[in-house]
Parts: C-alpha cells; sequence; structure tokens
C-alpha cells in the first residue's frame, strides 16, 4: 500500500474538546455524482462531529461542499443521483443508508434545516401558520387547535409582530427577514436536538442579518441543540460558531476552535480567504490580496493537494503538494489541517508575511 | 491609444463635478382598478442631492428597498425621473430623449450585479463585448475584433476567449465580461450595480482590485451601489448612507467610518459580523427590529424614527434636513451622535485594543 492510500484511510474524525459521545459524527464521508461528464465529487473524505450545545461553522466558498454535505445527513438527497458512502452517526444511529421512512421520522423531530432562500423553500400555496402546523403534528399527536396554538406561540418566539393573525398569513406577505423567521420557527418546531443552517443570512440584509443571528444563539442557548451553520462568510462564523472547518473542493483543509482560526490560522486557503476580505474592523489596506485562480473542478480535482494550483507555496517542499494528497491531520491542540508546509514554515509565513497584511 | 491626450485633459480637471443630482424623484405609480387609476406611488427615491467628482468613487449603501438601484437607474437614465435635475459633465441629461441621450452613453456606463442575467447566452464573448463599438458605430484602429480582444486581455481574460459563450465561463470571469463591455466606449463614468456581491470571498478580491486598477488607469468615476459595507470601506472616495428613498448621511470614507452622526450609519455598522471572535462579548451592538417600512406609505417626520432608538416627537413631525455638520460630513438627524467623539463603539476596536 502506498503512503498515499494510507493518508485516506487514516484520517481521524476531529473531536470536540468536551467529552462523551458527540451527537453528530461524521466519517470519511463520500458524496459523488456520477453524470455524462464524470462522477462529480462533491464530497470527498470529509470527517467532523457536533456535540450538543456546540456550534461548528463550516466555511468555504460555492462548490466546496458544504452544502451537500448538510444535505446528505438530513437525508434529501434524491435517491439513485447521488452515491453517499461513509457513516453520519446521528446519536449513535447510522443515517447512511438508512430506509428513507425511517429518516423522515428522525427529521423534523431530531434535526432540522434553515434553508438559505425562505421565498423557496416555503410553499407559496400554503399559509406559514398550516406549514408549521403539519411538521408538528407529523410527529406530534395533538389536535388542530393545539398546533395552531403552538405555531402562534412559535412565530412569537422568533419575533414575528402579531403572530395571531400573521398565522394566517401566506410567504409572500412576509418581508425576506420575517420569512426566514418564520422558517426557523418551523425549523424549531418540534426541538430538534440538531439544526443545519446552511448560509440562514446571506440573502438578508446586514441589519436583519444580526437580528437572526442573535435569534439562533438565543435559541441555541436554550433547547442546548447542536447547531451547525454553513456560510461563506467568515464574519458570521466570528460571531457564532464555537468550532471551525473550513472545506475546499470536497475535503476539509482546516478545523479548530473560532478563535484559533482566526488568531492563527495555519492553512494557506484560510489565510487566503482572511485575505480578500475587506474589514472594518482594521485600517483600510490599499490593496486586498486576493487568491489567485478559480476553484477547482469537482469532476477533475488537481492532484496531490487539490489547493496546489492556487497555493503561493506550493512549490516549497519539492514537488509534494503535486503528486501527494496532504493528509488532514492534528497538528497540536486540536488543530487539524492537511498541508504539506512544515511547522516551522507554516508558523513563520503566518507570522512574518500573512498576518502583518491583513 | 487615442485616449492618452484626453487622459491628460482629464487629469487636469480631476476634483470638478462631474455628475450632480438635485432633489432627484422617483415615484412609481400603483395601479388599480378598470380603469388603472393611479392609487398611490412607491417613493423609491424622494428628494436626492448629491454630486459625483471626476475621478472619485461616490459609494450608495443601504438596506433592500432604499432607493439605492432606483437611483443607479435614474443616474444612467435607464429610467425618467419623476422630479429633479441630473446633470453629466455640465450638460442636464434629466429628460433627454432616448436618442439625444444615445450619444451620451458613451460617457455614462454600467455594471450590472447578476454575471448570469446580465450577458445574452446566445451570443459569443465577442459580439456581447464588441456590441456597444456596433451599436455607437465606433471605428476602431485595427478592427473591432482587435478592440475587443484588446479590452479581454485588460479585464484579465484571454483573448482566445472571443468565440466562446458566456455558459463556459465562472460568475468571476462572467463579471469580468461585464466590466470589459462597459469599458468599451471609455467611458468617463460608471455606475456599478452591486458589482462583487453575487462573487464568491476570494473572486470578489480579485475584481475589487481589477477595478482599482481600472480607474487608475482611465482616470474612470465610480457611482458604486453596494450593501457590504467592508467592501464599501475599501473601495469608496465618498459614501452615501440611503434609507427608504432618502440619503440620511453622506461623507468622505474615513469620517463616515470613524464618526458616523446619523443613528442609522451607527446601527449599520455595528450589525456587522467582524471576522474575529476576540470581538464576540465586547463590542457594542445596536440592534434595529423591525423591518424598513414600506416606502408606499413612509413614515412622516424623519424617514428612520420607526426604527430609531433616539426618536423623539420632534423626529415624528419634522423632517430633518440634510445639513454640513462638519467639514464635508452632511447628515439629515435631529439628534445626531456626538459630532466630534463617538458615543458608542460600533466595531468593538477600542475593547479589544485595551
Amino acid at each position: 500500500m502506498t503512503q498515499h492510500e494510507d493518508s485516506l484511510g487514516g484520517a481521524t474524525p476531529p473531536r470536540p474538546a468536551s467529552s462523551g459521545a458527540p451527537f453528530l459524527q461524521v466519517r470519511e464521508l463520500r458524496v459523488h455524482f456520477p453524470t455524462d461528464d464524470g462522477v462529480v465529487k462533491s464530497v470527498d473524505d470529509l470527517s467532523f462531529s457536533v456535540d450538543r450545545g456546540k456550534t461548528l461553522g463550516i466555511v468555504g466558498e460555492s462548490g466546496s461542499g458544504k452544502s451537500v454535505t448538510s444535505l446528505s445527513i438530513m437525508g434529501l438527497h434524491k435517491a439513485g443521483t447521488a452515491r453517499i458512502s461513509g457513516e453520519i452517526l446521528l446519536d449513535g444511529q447510522n443515517l447512511v443508508g438508512m430506509a428513507p421512512d425511517r429518516v423522515r421520522q428522525l427529521r423534523g423531530k431530531r434535526m432540522a434545516m434553515i434553508f438559505q432562500d425562505p421565498l423557496s423553500a416555503m410553499h407559496p400555496f400554503y399559509t406559514v401558520g398550516s406549514q408549521i402546523v403539519e411538521a408538528y403534528r407529523i410527529h406530534n399527536k395533538v389536535t388542530k387547535a393545539v398546533a395552531r396554538k403552538h405555531a402562534v406561540d412559535l412565530l412569537d418566539r422568533v419575533g414575528i409582530p402579531n403572530p395571531k393573525s400573521r398565522v394566517d398569513d401566506y410567504p409572500h406577505q412576509f418581508s425576506g427577514g420575517m420569512r426566514q423567521r418564520a422558517m426557523i420557527a418551523m425549523a424549531l418546531s418540534c426541538d430538534p436536538e440538531l439544526l443545519i443552517a446552511d448560509e440562514p443570512t446571506t440573502a438578508l440584509d446586514v441589519t436583519v442579518q444580526a437580528q437572526i443571528l442573535d435569534l439562533i444563539r438565543d435559541l441555541q442557548a436554550e433547547f442546548n441543540s447542536a447547531v451547525i451553520i454553513i456560510t461563506h462568510d467568515l464574519g458570521v462564523v466570528a460571531e457564532l460558531a464555537d468550532d471551525i472547518m473550513v472545506m475546499y473542493a470536497g475535503r476539509a483543509v482546516e478545523y479548530s476552535s473560532a478563535p484559533d482560526i482566526f488568531n492563527s490560522p495555519q492553512h494557506p486557503y484560510t489565510w487566503g480567504l482572511l485575505g480578500s476580505m475587506p474589514r472594518l474592523d482594521r485600517e483600510r489596506t490599499e490593496r486586498l490580496q486576493p487568491i489567485k485562480g478559480t476553484p477547482p473542478s469537482l469532476i477533475n480535482v488537481p492532484e496531490g493537494c487539490p489547493f496546489n494550483p492556487r497555493c503561493a507555496y506550493a512549490g516549497t517542499n519539492g514537488d509534494l503538494s503535486f503528486t501527494l494528497r496532504p493528509e488532514f491531520r492534528d497538528v497540536g491542540g486540536g488543530h487539524h489541517i492537511a498541508c504539506h508546509l512544515g511547522a516551522e514554515d507554516r508558523l513563520r509565513i503566518w507570522e512574518t508575511e500573512i498576518r502583518p497584511k491583513l | 491609444m487615442s485616449t492618452k491626450t484626453e487622459t491628460g485633459a482629464a487629469n487636469r480637471r480631476l476634483g470638478e463635478d462631474l455628475l450632480v443630482a438635485t432633489d432627484l424623484q422617483k415615484h412609481f405609480p400603483i395601479r388599480r382598478g378598470l380603469l388603472q387609476r393611479q392609487v398611490g406611488a412607491v417613493q423609491a427615491v424622494d428628494g436626492l442631492t448629491f454630486t459625483v467628482k471626476r475621478g472619485e468613487t461616490l459609494s450608495l449603501v443601504g438596506e433592500s428597498g432604499c432607493g439605492k438601484t432606483t437611483t443607479g437607474r435614474l443616474l444612467t437614465r435607464l429610467i425618467e425621473p419623476t422630479g429633479g435635475t441630473i446633470t453629466l459633465d455640465g450638460r442636464d441629461i434629466t429628460h433627454l430623449s432616448s436618442g439625444a441621450m444615445r450619444p451620451l452613453r458613451r460617457d455614462i456606463q454600467m455594471i450590472f450585479q447578476d454575471p448570469y442575467g446580465s450577458l445574452n447566452p446566445r451570443h459569443t464573448v465577442g459580439a456581447i463585448i464588441g456590441a456597444p463599438f456596433r451599436l455607437q458605430k465606433v471605428k476602431t484602429e485595427h478592427g473591432v475584433k482587435r478592440a475587443v480582444q484588446d479590452l479581454l486581455e485588460l479585464v484579465g481574460l484571454s483573448p482566445e476567449h472571443y468565440n466562446r459563450y458566456p455558459h463556459e465561463f465562472s460568475g468571476g470571469q462572467r463579471q469580468r465580461i461585464g466590466i470589459a463591455r462597459t469599458l468599451a466606449l471609455r467611458p468617463k463614468v460608471i455606475v456599478a450595480d452591486e458589482p462583487v456581491s453575487a462573487l464568491d470571498v476570494s473572486i470578489q478580491a480579485q475584481v475589487v482590485n481589477l477595478m482599482e486598477d481600472l480607474q487608475n488607469e482611465f482616470d474612470l468615476t465610480y457611482v458604486m451601489i453596494a450593501h457590504d459595507l467592508s467592501v464599501v470601506r475599501h473601495v469608496s472616495d465618498r459614501v452615501a448612507v440611503m434609507y427608504l428613498g432618502k440619503i440620511m448621511e453622506i461623507a468622505d470614507r474615513t469620517s463616515l467610518y470613524e464618526r458616523p452622526m446619523h443613528p442609522y450609519t451607527v446601527a449599520l455598522l455595528s450589525a456587522v459580523p467582524i471576522p474575529d471572535t476576540s470581538r464576540r462579548d465586547n463590542r457594542e451592538r445596536i440592534r434595529l427590529t423591525g423591518d424598513v417600512p414600506s416606502p408606499i406609505n413612509p413614515p412622516s417626520g424623519c424617514r428612520f424614527h420607526t426604527r430609531c432608538w433616539k426618536a423623539q416627537d420632534l423626529c415624528k413631525t419634522t423632517e430633518p434636513p440634510l445639513v454640513e455638520l462638519s467639514a464635508g460630513h452632511q447628515a439629515a438627524c435631529h439628534f445626531p451622535e456626538n459630532t466630534t467623539k463617538l458615543t458608542i463603539d460600533p466595531t468593538g476596536a477600542a475593547g479589544s485594543a485595551a
């Protein structure tokens, strides 16, 4: 067996520092879509876990596999289109390969999702209230009147003004921020233990975004749920997440606690993301430092490290970056990265080349 | 290229008013019933007065529905203003017919937000970027094809992309194609409507840098419409904050971000998520509640009073005028934030520095 194959099999799931079995554990997840042009490897060997009461932020650009990961956890890939392998353990039960009926019993009750676009995620033909009631009555044997009262309470909880009358409104009568609140109410109707928020604030204005982030934070503190927040905005994860996973081309490239990611990031891609963002909290820089090139096609992922065509440090270890896929490993203190750069090089580059320019 | 001499002339005139909007209004009528009688109006833009100086970047920011996109379309005369005037380079263009406007379209061009919707999928890149030359009947030195290939190189694409179709490009590349088309006629003013908001973070930085380079090379004047306050700070010389069709505050970049005077600006700044975990706890936040009111029936007095934490009775009855509170810094507020020293710390910079 070559070293290359070794590194594939030897990936260890990063575990948060707290003890006990994590509520959600994803092990060596692979989601591939066969197409006429070839196999799209949307998620390729991904492992992570989330504890109850904790928030994991998944950061990456479009096509990095973050949404595909969340849809696989929820069991929302259409049967026959995706090839899923690996394990998704929700409180010990493996969701991969589970019968659709059994996943449906878990969905809504134990895990729920907030989608990016609240207009297309809600049915335009039914009132907001009836859509919340539907989810609640599937999992709870209650009368319509009780369920309706529950829906009104939920709308009130998420800050919809005048919930008693708004419960009978249709989605188009709500503003963008209110729709997103209504969807959060729907997701929370059965007190899910795992809440996945896929770009929950991307379509919203900054003031409404702040309201929604506050809401997610408060509700999590109250229900002690495990939360996964998926976004491309490093600012959003800095506000909410306990741990952060950075994804690139369907793989995790860096994983650590949130302060660690922002104060001592070790992967060149994370450096690139930080350098690309203009920041309100720093002196204005003359130039942004973009990552050169574009994200790779997931049909032809580059050999070796998938980031090598865009990485400024790809040549520093001979041709290692071009031939060998870097192992996703713990480099100390629970900080995981997949990079061939040596520890001293990483520290030196971050301290001398990257940090001063941010 | 022949623009060289013009560039020199433009340089001498840097800083003069190039685009002036005076009391600009756009009300969209709401019609109902069999006779389509007008029953109301969406007051999308209601009395904007501002100037754009040659060579500068002025950004319009605000929440959705504040009228920033409508303003951009008014400036480029894609829609007809209801009232007020627009002058471009000293010439009143407010009510020019589309025929009279056409020659002026060389001077004022637009970059659109959606790089997918703004390129015709059935035209090649060559046809898309070459269209301005054909429409304006501009003769180029070595033919249109050569001019288009030069433009492609200018925006960081390969001249070989000439015969490709838009679907073969990524979002960032499409936005570059849109920019190349905009630049074809060497405009004086470019109105860019959310040019980077549809792009990924790493690509966004590339396009921002490209737009800066082009501005320096061709002495362009930008009117940037955006909602991302971090990007706006990076690209702008001056910033106008809009709310419900009115300018709440307009100032140069430094004073707007360091000493915001209007409560709405302060609230916007404090809502921006900052990628720094150490500021999570020591940041003073102002949370606006609710949504922007409807522009059909905007609130009386100061339009922001329904969401403002400083609002008093005066704000409900009297509309505050946009007045200059310090050099180059105008705000429309009865109770502006401390004009010498900021009373709150929206970014949390002081807390984490301590």
